[in-house]
């Protein structure tokens, strides 16, 4: 059933009613923390100003660095003169591609960027040269005296046209001869027979989309201190979401012994994906403290940021789908180019994932894609939100809409039909476990009042639906090892305070509070008596990331996994003290209480000290690994591989205004299989948040680039937040969550991501919306004022005639292809 | 350098600038006070939304100049002694803050809507944040928290 995780955690932090049931966990026992509205560990913290992020920090002696960056989208680089800036008063430093001259690249097997170009720029705002200065005003004086002189090449601005290429210069040099070095990526793969499928349809459905690029634009910009000290210690600060890949990164291109270097990631302001691989700020700072002696902070600009970006790809998409009589999906044949930019980022896995994660949550028994991922002189698309798999999930969507309209099916249940169900396989060998789709597709079908809204609302008013899947963790980290993906450390203090260890990122996604919420329910440690220390590689055992949405599915066990080793001790000092079994012994409510027995008890601290004093000083450690099962043995059959998946639908309302183009999204209901929600306000704040964002996308935001006829080539369109327009208060529709608990076996009490997922279905639920109130199939992202009112045009023949078609709803307005 | 000198959260402070800096640069870089964040530099964003005089203003483009003689106050002056702001509480009750960054910003407009309209609506809510952005929450959570704020208050 549906949670809307609403109702504030009680000041006391343990509001049992406000969740309206008695928790259980999947063996039956109670639960006193889990699911329930808590306080975050750091919400105060963030609501006093007290936080600190990383340019929050300031250290004696610091100076400020800059990077020059490239103003061609594609050049050779002839020479670097950089002594007219060495020679400016208060520069203490200056580098270039030439001083760090080793590729590296998030995915081992795609070294092909390095910290400062070396040859080549491949963008405009490639990085080139970096200073470090006394001040930040001396810094950026001192970029105007570095001389860079540039051999400007042809540059590729289309990735089908950088596809095409036959001949070189290409944008990198080709892996082997005869190759074209403009493409990163190919994938082809095909399950069951695609061509009968598709033959045997009753209804076969063919359509091009058009997914436009967008960027995360996460509030903080990026921000590092690098501080390396005379005994050939380097620390690094940094708002990243990756600490343990840029810890390998930078000793590895440094060629610093790792065991000196120490990353550490402040609290983060927003990331969204965009800070999860080393960007060349981080690799500065280390080298300009390496080379000065002294602490180097860089603080993006605004306008860094975009050029850093790594966000969602553009994705031209072909897709055929052919279904029976009945609604039931025969074969699905989908064509993908993605438009890469610069690097290869994620590249390679977006490209796999932009295939293997639309196998679910239907049944697709023949199932083929084709996804070329283009290089281009764009700055490099990466993992925004909902990695590689929101762009064709917009597509498929969009094409069951068209199949359920020309089969008179309600859209709704022509997705409950195509149901694939739980505990089974997807046609490309993925294992699916819990699967709570159908209870979000009637959570949603009944709170947005479906029925007697779809297709008898007023012309210009509409409704439109959308399902989705999404990973929770890959099953792989990104370097081959056999090593845990996730691990913490308890440390227990003679007070009966409790400190966690972690080396998760907190991104504001509550990563740390999750860490506490779970130690508190296995231990039965207060909240208040429980210390998250995280984001140190100094101290913290390793966690891959905040990437994937594996955090709370990962960490989560590896704590439960570790607070039960400590506990089994606890239990067995309080039970010889008792003279009773370790089992009777219960651990809750800041005390330990003899089963059956509540007069006799003792506070936790007196047990921790009963167990201190028969096993010596108290910790534990727990970690978290992958199933190996889970997955295909074909080639790229280990991507999409994930221990489980979250399922999610929305219902979007719009409204459009026939006149200007202009759509209202009213509401987005959401309804989110989480597995369980571990605290229903953080669940419920992570899908608005993910709602949020896929509004943003269908009706506003493009990370657009200017063409050679607008005057230059290449150049970011409007790199700043006056011009690339995210939703205000104002432009957000209101959004309704409604929580489904699947119970997953393998989640932490069942729990499963949200912070990504929820995403997915904004867009397609908006598009088929927009379709049910004006008749026009939106294709194109994003779906703002020009292109529908565009659309409207074509529809009407041309003639803009709003007023005749305000008369009724008219049939033959919107033609399905 | 300049001498500047500031009425900030109460205290009168005597701090050296750049003719240049902002209101933001010199809390954060020349007093220490960093609760007051910078998204953009340019005013878009408002994550450097401090109370001036009792209006929520952009403290990245305004010169410091512009502040003296005024009462400046920002997220560290929120705060009644050790007891947090009604908003800034029922910021972390209702889950309000994800990431944070824009936080400060955003309850400063709160306090400064609430300062002046005790018993807001959604939609008075919503308006009043309309210069602040945030990337995190989809701002449901964040008008529940102002909401919750202004009962205590007893709006």
């Amino acid at each position: 059933m549906g949670r809307n995780g609403r109702g504030a955690a009680a000041a006391d932090g343990s509001a049992r009613e406000a969740a309206g049931r008695a928790e259980r966990d999947g063996r039956g026992a109670p639960l006193n923390t889990i699911g329930r509205p808590m306080r975050k560990v750091d919400g105060l913290a963030k609501a006093t100003g007290r936080a600190r992020y990383t340019d929050d920090i300031r250290l004696p002696g610091m100076l400020h660095g800059k990077i020059l960056r490239s103003p061609h989208p594609h050049a050779r680089i002839v020479a670097v003169d950089t002594s007219r800036a060495e020679a400016l008063e208060g520069v203490h430093a200056v580098v270039t591609g030439r001083d760090m001259p080793t590729a590296y690249g998030i995915i081992p097997w795609t070294p092909d960027e390095y910290p400062l170009c070396v040859d080549k720029v491949r963008y405009i705002g490639d990085g080139v040269a970096a200073v470090a200065a006394v001040d930040e005003d001396t810094a950026i004086a001192a970029l105007d005296l570095i001389d860079v002189t540039y051999e400007e090449l042809p540059a590729y601005l289309d990735p089908h046209e950088a596809i095409a290429a036959e001949a070189g210069p290409y944008i990198h040099e080709p892996r082997k001869p005869g190759w074209n070095g403009n493409v990163t990526k190919v994938v082809k793969l095909a399950f069951g027979d695609v061509d009968a499928g598709l033959e045997e349809a009753d209804v076969v459905v063919e359509s091009d989309y058009f997914f436009e690029g967008t960027t995360h634009t996460p509030i903080e910009p990026h921000c590092a201190i690098g501080l390396a000290e005379g005994n050939g210690k380097l620390t690094v600060w940094s708002a990243t979401q990756v600490p343990h890949y840029l810890h390998r990164e930078l000793a590895r291109v440094l060629d610093v012994d790792p065991a000196k270097v120490r990353v550490i990631q402040p609290p983060v302001g927003g990331a969204f994906g965009g800070k999860s691989e080393p960007f060349d700020l981080e690799f500065c700072v280390a080298k300009l403290s390496m080379t000065t002696g002294r602490p180097v902070k860089i603080l993006y600009t605004r306008e860094e940021v975009f050029y850093a970006h790594r966000g969602r790809h553009p994705f031209h998409m072909k897709y055929r789908t052919g279904a029976t009589r009945e609604g039931m999906l025969t074969a699905v044949d989908a064509e993908i180019v993605l438009d890469g930019g610069a690097y290869a980022s994620f590249g390679l896995v977006t490209t796999y994932y932009s295939g293997q994660l639309l196998t679910a949550p239907y049944r697709m028994p023949a199932y083929r894609f084709h996804s070329t991922r283009a290089y281009t002189n764009k700055p490099a698309c990466g993992p925004k939100r909902g990695h590689g798999s929101v762009q064709p999930r917009f597509a498929i969507e969009v094409q069951l809409d068209r199949i359920a309209e020309r089969l008179e099916i309600d859209p709704i249940e022509l997705r409950r039909r195509n149901f694939i169900g739980a505990h089974t396989r997807t046609v490309n060998d993925l294992r699916v476990t819990s699967n709570g789709f159908l209870e979000c597709l009637e959570e949603v079908e009944r709170a947005s009042g479906w029925k007697r809204k779809h297709r008898r609302l007023p012309y210009g008013r509409g409704v439109g639906v959308a399902g989705s899947t999404y990973i929770t963790g890959t099953n792989y980290p990104i370097y081959p090892n056999e090593m845990p993906q996730s691990g913490v450390q308890l440390q227990v203090d003679r007070s009966g305070r409790v400190a966690v260890f972690s080396g998760a990122s907190e991104i504001g996604q509550g990563v740390d509070s999750m860490v506490a919420y779970v130690v508190a329910e296995e231990l039965g440690v207060p909240l208040e008596h429980i210390r998250v220390l995280a984001g140190d590689t100094d101290f913290t055992p390793v966690d891959l990331g905040a990437y994937s949405s594996r955090v709370t599915f990962m960490l989560g066990n590896a704590c439960i996994e570790a607070s039960r080793k400590l506990k089994a001790k606890v239990r067995k000092a309080v039970a010889e003290a008792w003279e009773a079994k370790p089992r009777e012994v219960l651990l809750a409510g800041g005390l330990a209480v003899r089963a059956g027995d509540t007069g006799t008890s003792m506070p936790l601290r007196e047990a921790f000290n009963l167990a201190e004093a028969k096993f010596g000083t108290l910790g534990a450690t727990g970690s978290y690994n992958t199933p190996k099962d889970v997955h295909g043995s074909y080639r790229g059959a280990t991507i999409g591989a994930s221990p489980a998946y979250s399922f999610t639908a929305h219902v979007a309302e719009v409204e459009v205004d026939p006149e200007t183009g202009f759509v209202t999204v009213e509401k987005i209901w959401i309804a989110h299989d989480c597995g369980r929600a571990l605290n229903p306000v953080l669940v419920a704040g992570q899908m608005e948040g993910s709602a949020y964002m896929g509004f943003a996308e269908a009706l506003m935001e493009e990370q657009i680039f200017k063409s050679a006829d607008q005057g230059r080539a290449g150049l970011h369109n409007a790199p700043s937040l006056l011009d690339y327009r995210i939703p205000t208060s104002l432009d957000t529709p209101a959004l309704e969550s409604l929580i489904v608990e699947s119970i997953d076996p393998e989640g932490p009490y069942g729990a499963k991501e949200a912070g990504e997922g929820p995403l997915h279905p904004s867009i397609p639920a908006i598009a088929n919306a927009i379709y049910d109130a004006v008749g026009v199939r939106m294709d194109s992202l994003p779906f703002s004022p020009p292109r529908v009112w565009r659309a409207l045009q074509a529809a009407a023949g041309g003639r803009w005639a709003p007023t005749s078609a305000r008369a009724g709803r008219v049939a033959a307005v919107g033609v399905a292809k | 350098m300049e001498i500047v000198r500031l009425r900030v959260n109460g205290d009168e402070r005597v701090c050296g600038v750049p003719a240049h800096y902002t209101l933001l640069e010199t809390l954060r870089y020349g007093l220490g006070l960093t609760g007051s964040k910078q998204g953009c530099d340019k005013g878009d964003c408002g994550a450097c939304t401090v109370i001036v005089d009792g209006r929520a203003i952009l403290s990245c483009i305004t010169p410091v100049w512009e502040a003296e003689g005024r009462q400046v106050r920002t997220v560290e002056g929120l705060a009644d002694g050790t007891e947090t702001h009604p908003v800034q509480d029922e910021f972390d009750l209702n889950g309000a803050a994800q990431c944070g960054f824009c936080t400060p910003g955003i309850l400063c407009s709160s306090v400064a809507l609430l300062d002046r309209n005790r018993s807001p609506s959604r939609e008075e809510i919503r308006t009043a944040l309309a210069g602040n952005l945030c990337r995190c929450t989809g701002y449901e959570k964040i008008y529940d928290a102002v909401e919750a704020a202004a009962a205590r208050l007893g709006g």
